[in-house]
């Protein structure tokens, strides 16, 4: 195998060929997550036949036309129910869904909240741009206090949604939030996020300058990006400051974003559980081991 | 690693011959026989007993029960295990048939092998949860938006239970689209005497997997590999690399969104692949239509009845026939015209206010006189009930 040192030479051997043009706008965060995606693909270097991209609806969830792997395109918000299946059918196969704010925090809630709750065995990549940029800029769960959305004319007045600290509440192995603007990080997390065993989201902050940066007049695309760089800070330093910093450091953080890992754990995960479950089964003197025995854990 | 259907475990796990069971469970046992080795479901009555079945016995033979978060999750769990490889099923009532509606377009539009098990209940909404009805027929061949073909069959037993599901994977995995095995509450919470089938009178029908070279492989197009409309399968993790996507889309699979004459090539594909083979489909039985002045055409638990009222009538003389359509959807047009240029009148018992009696209508083109014989409510019709039907007092 031949070691692969320049994008181009990445792009050659990671996107499908004929699908070009993308679909996205100058200045979306979209590419850059799947740049970064196949980096640590790359670096893990696993045989593409046995990866499965899952997405939902949405321009995140185009993604996985542009990969040179199998991959399917569902229904908004189902993604990872389908992607459950998918594993469920064959556990060999490493399975990534690609989804977008409103695609897997607002319609696809629920599939998220007991995807990671079961701890099925994926990596979710969550690409969150505040709004629903395919439909032209409306209002979404993760749309920030106060901005200006087509369905929220006169500002938003609900409270966005913190998905990573779900996940983390639901228990998930490996939760962890980076902006596009950050290169490293992303990619040495997305390949632990890979690796692990059960459920893992990385959630990406990326600028979406056609729908939501020019109307919340966040400027050009290099101020938009700029923007996140200035918005956001390394979670270790937001949790001192939140503990121990002044008052007026602590409202400095109302509008900052924590970036980093908020959890790294080791559950087994779903199908591991599952094939203990059909080994006991399925292995001898199966009639006697067969009646469940009754542990009830917290 | 995928599921290896194991003829040997199958019937250690499911047991005696010959059973008294419930129709859910018959489906069970029919999915099971059919090798489905996914099932994800959600709780709901009458068809709870169908997932609590598949959660006690996929196990034992080393296939994967989930229960989803919802019946969306549910349908989309399955259609994501048929992409995987696994022959794959659900099972729900009214209310989560609705829920499923949008990814029951989404298996047509990306040829997806499922089956979906309807117990139906009475609605609309949440209606009588414990009693069957037949409300759902239309909603089977119309519930989705746009434009498609379905294939439907409807139990009149518990031992068609097993039966039609076991047809319903045949089906679902010949011509690759979800099929529906539209059982009600009453077959499905009914008891009655099976005999599983011996495995070399099974006849099990599994999809065409993608086998020629990657580099010429046409994953939507018609087969490359046989005379068919329906292509080779490229099972995920074969190397296909293959984009799904419910998108329209062209025959390398990619979306072609703005392109009339690949939806138009698309979609008349993917309903004709069934259209074209609709006399090999339909399925239906026929009782004393010989010397029939009067026929009776009936589906599901409403043929019950109607059998017993037919018995009646012709011990007093009347001359009444039976038609039960096993598969309701594709509907055998041919054999309803037939049917209307013999007798005089037909009649259509529904556990709805009626449904199928319209295309029996458009089937029979005036030829002959069609009543329709609705009864709602969650009670099957009592035969003397349709004997005013038919005349007979």
């Amino acid at each position: 195998m031949t070691e692969i040192k320049t994008a181009e030479e990445l792009n050659k051997k990671y996107l499908r060929e004929g699908m070009w043009p993308t679909i996205f706008c100058n200045g979306c965060g979209n590419g850059v997550v799947l740049e970064y995606t196949f980096w640590a693909l790359e670096e893990l270097g696993w045989d593409m036949d046995k990866v499965v991209f899952v997405s939902g609806i949405g321009c995140s969830s185009r993604l996985p036309g542009y990969i040179n792997a199998d991959g399917l395109h569902t229904t908004h918000g189902r993604a990872l129910a389908f992607a459950t299946g998918i594993k469920a059918a064959n556990p060999d196969l490493n399975v990534i869904v690609f989804t977008g704010d409103g695609d897997c925090a607002g319609i696809g809630g629920n599939h998220f909240i007991h995807a990671a709750r079961r701890n099925i065995d994926m990596t979710v990549i969550m690409i969150n741009n505040f709004i629903y940029g395919m439909t032209g800029g409306q209002l979404a769960p993760t749309t920030p206090f106060g901005s200006i959305a087509t369905t929220a004319p006169y500002g938003n007045i609900e409270h966005p949604f913190d998905i990573c600290n779900l996940a983390k509440a639901l228990g998930a192995n490996y939760v962890a939030r980076w902006t596009v603007t950050h290169p490293y990080q992303p990619i040495k997390s997305l390949k632990r996020a890979l690796q692990k065993k059960g459920f893992s989201l990385v959630e990406f902050l990326a600028p979406c300058p056609t729908a939501y940066g020019r109307r919340n007049k966040l400027g050009d695309i290099k101020k938009l990006w700029k923007w996140y760089e200035d918005h956001t800070i390394l979670l270790e330093d937001y949790e001192r400051i939140m503990s121990y910093g002044s008052e007026e450091e602590k409202e400095a953080m109302k509008d900052m974003f924590p970036i980093g890992v908020f959890q790294d754990i080791d559950k087994p995960g779903f199908f591991e559980e599952y094939q203990k479950l059909v080994a006991r089964l399925m292995g001898k003197n199966n009639k006697k081991t067969a009646e469940a025995k009754v542990v009830i854990k917290k | 690693m995928r599921y290896k259907r194991d003829p040997k475990k199958i019937r250690e796990v499911l047991g005696d011959k010959v059973q008294f069971v419930l129709g859910d469970m018959a489906c069970v046992y029919g999915g099971i026989l059919a090798g489905c080795s996914f099932f994800g479901g959600y709780p709901i009555t009458p068809a709870s007993e169908v997932a609590e079945g598949m959660a006690r016995l996929l196990p034992r033979v080393g296939g994967t029960y989930i229960q989803m978060e919802d019946e969306i999750g549910s349908i989309a769990a399955v259609i994501g295990a048929s992409w995987g490889g696994a022959k794959a099923m659900t099972a729900t009532s009214g209310p989560g048939f609705s829920l499923m509606m949008e990814n029951y377009g989404f298996a047509v539009m990306t040829e997806t092998p499922c089956v979906i098990v309807n117990i139906q209940r009475t609605g609309p909404s949440t209606g009588q949860p414990t009693l069957g009805a037949q409300g759902d027929m239309m909603q089977a061949r119309w519930g989705t938006h746009g434009d498609f073909e379905a294939i439907a069959l409807a139990p009149s037993n518990v031992q068609e239970c097993l039966d039609f599901t076991i047809e319903a994977f045949n089906l679902s995995e010949k011509y690759r689209n979800p099929v529906c095995v539209m059982a009600d509450g009453e077959i499905g919470h009914l008891r009655e005497r099976i005999t599983i089938p011996d495995e070399k009178d099974l006849k099990i029908i599994n999809r065409v997997e993608a086998t020629i070279d990657k580099e010429k492989f046409i994953p939507f197009g018609v087969s490359q590999t046989r005379k068919s409309k329906v292509p080779d399968f490229p099972v995920f993790g074969t190397g296909y690399h293959t984009y799904v996507t419910g998108l329209t889309h062209n025959e390398k699979g990619f979306p072609a969104t703005d392109k009339q004459k690949d939806h138009e090539k698309l979609v008349k594909r993917i309903t004709s692949k069934i259209s074209d083979d609709i006399d090999k489909i339909v399925k239906v039985e026929e009782t004393h239509l010989d010397d029939a002045d009067i026929a009776f055409v009936t589906y599901g638990a409403s043929a019950r009845p109607a059998e017993t009222a037919m018995e009646l009538a012709r011990k007093k003389g009347v001359k009444v026939g039976m038609l039960r359509l096993k598969i309701v959807w594709p509907f055998p047009e041919k054999v309803i015209y037939k049917l209307g240029k013999k007798v005089d009148k037909i009649i259509v018992p529904e556990m709805n206010l009626g449904q199928i009696v319209h295309p029996v209508k458009e089937a029979v083109s005036g030829n002959c006189e069609v009543v329709s014989a609705p009864k709602i409510g969650g009670e099957m019709h009592l035969p003397h009930e349709l004997l005013p039907y038919l005349g007979v007092k």
